[in-house]
């Protein structure tokens, strides 16, 4: 089918979210996942030169059409204020769940050494955190996650695509002895449905 | 080679939220090597902080005071010579990683958070097709508040008082349901993303109709279909598409 690119094309113009190559083999079941990528990835190349107001990302799990920061002045002017901007403190700690998640809140404040339950409170309004659930241990905390609003808002394509922290003070980090665990897959596509924890962690 | 500070020296701008901050901000300030820390230096610095703090009549937290506890606890493991080794550690643990161990993976999420600030953000740098409605200003001068229980009772008695002498139209108004309201309304602000309370009654409208309406808008707002929003100044209400 000669049409597939501009098919695509025109659903990722209507949808309003990032569309994953499972959605848009749903919408069009005649081509397959390897031609579906294929054409996402020309489409990108050819917004790339094309040189307009906007490009196609690759975000969260999917494909979406985002504006250029060059134009962000301008795109301002059509809006009301936005939201203000994450406090530090708000920062430090979703760092440290994205980097850390599942994580309870009494490990992200063992990190930083301060109270963070503002942060939290604020991360969980933006709908950057969400709570997966408790863990089953004496008190049953509750357990933290980002969701994929985070991941459209820092544009990132999940979370193996978070940055590396950098090195401290010009040296290479050396392996400590910190407890490091895999990031979690978000896999499903409602960022409120909570991902498949390990059993004995969570009831 | 870090220069000795005595406490009258160690001047802060900001009062420390945490015991780790404070480490980072000397750890920084001494260009400290973390994996080789001075531990006496530190402690040093650290508790000439907490003298600091006090002497101004700051109340110092108890985590500070746990801090400097450890660090000083640290000091002195450092101090003591290397006992025979134990039957299963052939090198015993650097009685500082307690702390470097700690202070680097703050360093790293605070690394981190600088780098997601960096990209290009959502609503702020970069923008979608389908951004919150609610950012369209209608009118520049319109100041949009969240309304609460309050305004919208308000309104809705302010409607009523206006209405109570019009009793001239003697044309029946269709009985319609709450129910039926909330489909009426859904129907319109889907279509037109936004309307006002006042726009969604009839130029004349009955008691009646008022009351169905207010109804049918916070049972809306209660399933959230819709969000209410008031302008400050013309306690204006308007119902958005959610």
């Amino acid at each position: 089918m000669d049409q597939i690119k501009q098919i695509i094309e025109s659903l990722l113009f209507v949808s309003d979210s990032p569309l994953a190559i499972d959605h848009i083999k749903q919408a069009v079941p005649e081509a397959d996942s390897e031609t579906i990528k294929k054409s996402l990835l020309e489409l990108k190349e050819e917004y790339e030169a094309r040189n307009g107001g906007f490009l196609l990302h690759e975000v969260a799990g999917g494909f979406q059409f985002r504006t250029k920061k060059e134009y962000k002045d301008w795109i301002r002017r059509l809006f009301q204020p936005t939201p203000p901007k994450l406090s530090a403190a708000a920062m430090e700690t979703l760092a440290i769940i994205a980097y850390r998640q599942p994580v309870l809140r009494n490990e992200i404040e063992h990190i930083r050494g301060v109270n963070s339950g503002n942060s939290l409170r604020i991360l969980l309004e933006r709908r950057l955190i969400r709570v997966l659930g408790r863990r089953e241990i004496p008190g049953r905390p509750l357990v933290y996650a980002t969701t994929r609003k985070f991941l459209e808002t820092f544009d990132l394509k999940d979370l193996k695509d978070l940055p590396t922290p950098r090195e401290i003070e010009g040296m290479e980090i050396k392996p400590f002895p910190a407890p490091a665990q895999e990031p979690l897959e978000i896999t499903a596509d409602d960022p409120d449905v909570p991902p498949e924890i390990p059993p004995e962690n969570i009831a | 080679m870090p220069m000795a500070t005595s406490s009258y020296e160690i001047k802060l701008e900001n009062v420390f939220e945490g015991p780790m901050d404070l480490l980072v901000h000397l750890i920084k300030k001494n260009e400290v090597d973390i994996y080789d820390i001075p531990i006496s230096l530190i402690t040093d610095q650290f508790l000439a902080y907490l003298e600091w703090m006090r002497a101004l009549n700051i109340e110092v937290a108890s985590d500070f005071l746990v801090m400097a506890a450890t660090l000083a606890h640290i000091k002195s493991r450092m101090l003591l010579p290397f006992s025979p080794a134990d039957e299963s550690d052939e090198t015993e643990e650097d009685p500082r990683m307690e702390i470097a161990g700690a202070l680097i993976e703050l360093l790293q999420m605070k690394s981190v958070a600088e780098q997601l600030l960096d990209r290009p953000i959502l609503d702020e740098d970069i923008y979608t097709r389908h951004p919150e409605k609610t950012m369209f200003l209608f009118n520049p001068e319109e100041d949009i508040v969240k309304t609460d229980l309050f305004d919208l009772i308000q309104s809705y008695h302010k409607l009523l008082q206006r209405t109570a002498g019009q009793t001239g139209l003697h044309i029946m108004a269709e009985q319609i349901t709450v129910k039926q309201k909330m489909n009426e309304i859904i129907n319109t602000i889907e279509e037109k993303g936004t309307i006002t309370f006042r726009e969604l009654l009839s130029d004349h409208p009955s008691k009646l109709e008022i009351i169905v309406t207010f109804l049918a808008i916070l049972e809306l707002a209660k399933i959230n279909l819709a969000r209410i929003v008031q302008t400050s100044k013309a306690g204006i209400m308007r119902l958005f598409y959610k």
